[in-house]
């Protein structure tokens, strides 16, 4: 396991710059999916979660990562439908305004 | 490297870029689910390339975790109703620092119990538990609160705030000593343990009104937890996804505390929960003008211009579908109706505009304030749905005023205001509204569903 390098700071900033300038221009109309939205984008943590269970460390590091593997999982499935359900929801009143009752 | 971590890294890099396109779709509601699918692509991807680490030796227990986290997860999913989702969401954000914490927790044993950690990797593992064991029990305690297992007013005691202060500043002493020396095993067990009071002593004594300041928090105090857990197994694409996840929640607390007037120091350290001064207005010797359902249908159906003003009542009753209901009869008679909503109205940000979209009004006619301010003085009739504060025009006039400064929806220019309410209990601040007072406001008193239901149905009559 090494160190943190500089390069993963950058990442950090440089992630953090581009989240903060395309999270300004998302409109309040969307603030609710945009949260359980970026809720399921970081159930990401299940990838070190996998490592964990299934990496020869030892049953506690194994048990932990079961747990852990098991709560991101939530995330990331429950996060994406719901996000789906949601948006699927907003509907323009425009020309189709027949079609959508 | 190998060709294997050329995948694994092809992976991830992949994953990167499908997130941060489909956040980049949901700044436009028409490509948002499109967008927000291939998000869900880049996560399949990125598990799929984790599953072939070289650290990876068996599979049993992935393959039960992931089993077992679908099947609670999928019915959350599906099935949680519109009018649920604060209390859904403030869960996520548990889920999500549980998992961050306890791989931070598992890094740190088996380290040696922090003999062999680094220092770097010492600082980057104390804050993914600090941050994520304050979450676990800050969300939970937020989603008691929002599911009302707990009282959703404010809980509070002598010398709370220097009690939490000390259990913060004792925790980041230990954190530093950590750096300074990793191989402190009880240090860092404390540590965790005085996060986790933390959390509740954060939440306990913030009432339901806040809480669109609590979650935003949360999910950036989980989005920080996940891009920790990044620098501690230095893996680039969850540094990304969780300084995506901390920048839209500390957006997203930004937004909403200047919605409430509060200073953004005052979110960030979480004093926002202290109780109102009672420095308000009382209203002795006023009399509200009480009006009948008949006579509030016979305003509504004649008005040209109706604007509705929901807030929290209206998820409470759940009675969405009614207004939309109301609307298009009164859009039948050749009337307009739109809607505005206030950023703070609800439990979580865009709470309204989820619940009205889910009863099929149209995103357009979903107007922010800035927006629709103005329009109030060409309004026929305003009617606000168990909206209150957001409406309280001593936010504007009354300097004692705890809302004072607060920007609010200019519900009184409207010719006529039509207020429904349960009772003429004080909204969450504690404090009246002379909006309630004013001549040019009715009140019609009842749960929001029935009111609307008997409105609908005198309409229809007419």
């Amino acid at each position: 396991m090494q160190g943190v390098s500089l390069l993963e700071l950058y990442v950090f900033v440089l992630a953090g710059f581009v989240g903060f300038f395309t999270i300004t221009r998302v409109p309040s109309l969307l603030h609710t999916p945009l949260m359980s939205a970026t809720n399921a984008i970081s159930a990401i943590s299940l990838v070190g979660s996998l490592v964990l269970a299934g990496a020869d460390r030892g049953l506690p590091a194994t048990v932990l990562g079961f747990v852990a593997v098991t709560s991101a999982t939530i995330n990331v499935v429950g996060g994406f439908i719901i996000t789906d359900r949601m948006l699927k929801m907003f509907k323009r009143a425009g020309p189709a305004k027949g079609q959508q009752r | 490297m190998s060709p294997r971590t050329v995948f694994i890294e092809a992976s991830y890099l992949a994953a990167s870029i499908l997130f941060i396109l489909g956040l980049r779709s949901l700044t436009h509601p028409d490509r948002a689910r499109r967008g927000m699918q291939l998000a869900a692509l880049g996560m399949l991807v990125a598990i799929v390339g984790t599953l072939v680490n070289h650290e990876i030796v068996r599979y049993d227990w992935i393959l039960g975790g992931l089993v077992v986290g679908a099947v609670i997860g999928y019915p959350l999913g599906v099935y949680v109703p519109m009018t649920a989702m604060p209390q859904r969401i403030a869960i996520s954000h548990m889920f999500g620092a549980v998992a961050a914490t306890l791989v931070g927790i598992a890094e740190f044993w088996s380290l040696g119990n922090g003999v062999r950690v680094g220092r770097a990797t010492m600082a980057a593992l104390g804050f993914e538990v600090l941050f994520g064991a304050l979450t676990i029990t800050g969300s939970f305690m937020a989603f008691g609160k929002l599911q009302e297992l707990l009282p959703s007013r404010p809980v509070t005691f002598r010398g709370q705030n220097y009690l939490s202060i000390g259990m913060f500043g004792i925790a980041v002493a230990l954190f530093v000593t950590l750096v300074a020396d990793p191989a402190h095993p009880a240090a860092f067990y404390a540590m965790i343990a005085l996060a986790l009071v933390f959390g509740i002593s954060l939440v306990l004594p913030i009432g339901g009104a806040d809480m669109p300041v609590v979650i935003s928090l949360l999910n950036s105090y989980a989005g920080l937890a996940s891009a920790a857990t990044g620098f501690a197994i230095a893996n680039n694409v969850l540094i990304i996804a969780g300084a995506l996840d901390g920048a839209s929640g500390f957006i997203l607390s930004i937004i909403m505390s200047r919605a409430m007037n509060r200073s953004f120091s005052n979110v960030l350290f979480g004093a926002f929960g202290s109780a109102p001064a009672a420095s308000a207005k009382t209203a002795h010797g006023l009399a509200v003008h009480a009006i009948t359902p008949e006579d509030a249908a016979i305003q509504l159906a004649y008005a040209r211009n109706v604007i509705v003003v929901p807030g929290y009542g209206m998820a409470v009753a759940q009675a969405q579908h009614q207004v939309r209901e109301l609307a298009a009869l009164i859009e039948k008679n050749g009337g307009s109706v739109v809607y505005a909503i206030h950023p703070v109205a609800g439990r979580m940000p865009g709470h309204m505009n989820v619940l009205l979209a889910e009863a099929d009004v149209p995103y357009d006619k979903l107007k922010e304030m800035d927006e629709i301010n103005g329009e109030f003085k060409n309004a026929d009739v305003a009617l606000v749905i168990g909206a209150n504060d957001v409406v309280n025009p001593a936010a504007r006039s009354d300097k004692g005023s705890p809302i004072y400064g607060m920007p609010i929806l200019n519900v009184d220019e409207a010719k006529q205001v039509i207020v429904m309410k349960r009772s003429m209990n004080p909204g969450f601040a504690g404090i009246e509204n002379e909006l309630f007072y004013r001549d040019n406001t009715a009140m019609l008193f009842g749960d929001a569903k029935a009111s609307l239901s008997k409105l609908v149905h005198e309409i229809k009559q007419a």
